[in-house]
């Protein structure tokens, strides 16, 4: 892995210098975007960084332009990343639904701030989490996941970049003002050396070279541009050599395929973790900056004699149905805190057949503390 | 809960440098003296002026919440920053506060040293944020000395090196000069109340 600073020193980072380096170690060597607070470290970062490493940093005209940007340079073999907030997220959203049909790997990074529109540049907010699922039009697979401290943005941005070669599928990674900006004393890489995994070029003749057929993942080999397999990239709907098609039968095999490529590694993709979870009656289930609030309400609550656990949704979406119905099941109730007016209650919700689900929202601007999620466990 | 951290806010008004001083302290304790540290900010709007805010969080165990629950310290670097930010304080906690801007005080426990007036003296008003560095750390006791100096030297510009180190020494000799057993405690709740497991 390439690491920008040395190995096993102590560095004092900020959650957004974190997924730089994560990004970084992770292989990514094109960054475009427009900056925007609270995202903007990791434009400042990347410029700095990128050109040492024999990248490329552009910045762009906006964040349509960025998004644009970053989707070429994937097609030409270079695994690319944007960061923006709120507002950016919202122009990128028509060529994030580019790369999802087209099938390009990458990662987007989205640091909430409060919304909407212009909203609190400066103040956290989770509330981006449904946009981030279907913020661009039509059925599409993608990936979502949330980062809750400095070395979890480290890991979880190479596990972003790991996923979207793997399956060849756009990346959401949302982070918020908080874990952006706290600053904490790391040691890269942090735990365990972490595996990087780049995407499955074809191995058959240019000649031969479908770039969107089937196979037994669902994951078609990805030719870069200019290395001799030529292909036909468009947004329309397309057969499996890459030309604009509307058969009912290939429209329909493509929407299969793209939910299926994600269904079958889900195991892979689905991340959570948990904390004092194996005799938990009731559940805490959040993600996020929230996480650190909640494992101390936790111990808080282990402390009266309840007998409290946590889970942490590091993948939001394809949301993990799995764990979370197997908490459920063994827990008497569960509650979701979240710093939006209710948004991943709904999934947990839609998994839920027996537990109670209690929800608590914060939207002012502020932190969720320990105390609320606290006051809350000890009345469930 | 059993306390496992000290918690520090830092408060001053836009350019006063309070963010740099959270940022030398987590520096020091995390970087050099191996501690958890967890710094945040309130920054923004407040950068063109008003009030800004730090905080940092020092433990031996990993850092859960990231924010002050309950205030060891506060640094008011000005009169609004104490006024906005004097509260969830720890009885017989630390208060400094920077004589220059700072008339009125919550309480009679209040270090008050004129940060600002002493870094005019050196030429610089500047590293008023630097004095207050040295001052802080050697008052809470929660960082070495060696490590505070090493992360100055690590976040200034190298032309201003032996302006800042002067900095840092002005604020630790001044700090020395307070006795901290001499300062004023708050009364226990049990004597006003009574023993209430008696």
């Amino acid at each position: 892995m390439d690491n920008s600073l040395d190995v096993n020193k102590k560095y004092l980072l900020q959650g957004n210098q974190a997924i730089v380096e994560g990004a970084l170690a992770a292989g990514c060597r094109f960054y475009a975007g427009y900056p925007i607070t609270p995202s903007s470290e990791i434009a400042e970062e990347m410029s700095l960084k990128l050109p040492r490493l024999g990248g490329t940093f552009i910045q762009m005209e906006d964040e349509l332009a960025a998004m644009g940007a970053i989707i070429g340079a994937s097609l030409a073999g270079v695994k690319s990343l944007t960061a923006t907030s709120g507002p950016g997220f919202s122009l990128m959203q028509e060529n994030l639904g580019f790369a999802c049909m087209t099938e390009v790997p990458v990662v987007v990074v989205n640091v909430m701030r409060g919304g909407p529109s212009t909203g609190m540049p400066t103040s956290p907010a989770q509330a981006d989490v449904m946009q981030a699922r279907w913020g661009t039009h039509g059925d599409h697979a993608v990936i979502v996941m949330a980062v809750s401290s400095v070395s979890d943005a480290y890991e979880i941005t190479i596990h972003a970049f790991n996923l979207s070669e793997k399956y060849r599928v756009p990346v959401i990674l949302l982070a918020d003002e908080i874990v952006g900006h706290t600053r904490e004393a790391i040691t890269l890489p942090p735990n365990k050396k972490m595996e990087v995994f780049n995407r499955i070029t074809p191995s058959v003749p240019p000649e031969w070279y479908e770039p969107y057929e089937d196979n037994s993942r669902g994951v078609p080999p990805m030719a870069a541009m200019g290395s001799g397999y030529r292909h036909h990239v468009t947004g329309l709907m397309h057969d499996s050599k890459g030309y604009p098609c509307f058969r009912p039968d290939v429209v329909k095999a493509f929407h299969k395929r793209m939910y299926r490529k994600l269904a079958g590694g889900a195991g892979d993709i689905q991340m959570t973790k948990s904390y004092m979870l194996d005799d938990a009656e009731v559940a805490v289930i959040t993600f996020g900056a929230v996480s650190r609030s909640a494992v101390r309400a936790v111990k808080m609550a282990r402390e009266q004699g309840i007998k409290a656990g946590f889970l942490q949704l590091v993948t939001l979406f394809p949301f993990p149905k799995t764990v979370v119905d197997s908490l459920l099941r063994q827990c008497r109730a569960a509650l979701v805190p979240e710093m939006n007016m209710g948004q991943i209650v709904r999934e947990v919700r839609a998994v839920n057949n027996q537990a109670v689900i209690k929800q608590l929202n914060r939207f002012d601007g502020l932190m969720i503390t320990p105390n609320q999620i606290f006051e809350k466990l000890m009345n469930m | 809960m059993e306390k496992d951290r000290y918690e520090m806010r830092f408060g001053g008004s836009g350019g006063q440098g309070v963010i740099t001083a959270a940022v030398i302290m987590a520096e020091a304790a995390g970087v050099y003296d191996g501690y958890h540290v967890c710094q945040t900010q309130s920054y923004g709007p407040q950068s063109r002026g008003g009030n800004s805010k730090a905080e940092l969080v020092i433990s031996r165990r990993e850092i859960d919440y990231p924010k002050v629950i309950k205030m060891d310290c506060l640094l008011a670097m000005n009169q609004a920053a104490l006024d906005d930010y004097f509260y969830d304080f720890e009885p017989n906690g630390l208060l400094v506060v920077d004589a220059t801007f700072v008339e009125q005080t919550p309480t009679s426990r209040t270090i008050s040293l004129p940060f600002t007036a002493m870094a005019r003296e050196l030429g610089k008003e500047l590293v008023a944020n630097i004095i207050a560095v040295g001052a802080v750390a050697r008052l809470c006791g929660k960082v070495s000395l060696e490590s505070v100096e090493k992360a100055v030297i690590a976040r200034v510009p190298a032309k201003f090196r032996e302006l800042n180190e002067q900095a840092l020494i002005a604020g630790i000799k001044a700090a020395e000069e307070v006795d901290l057993d001499r300062l004023p405690r708050s009364i226990p709740l049990e004597d006003v109340y009574g023993d209430p497991t008696g």
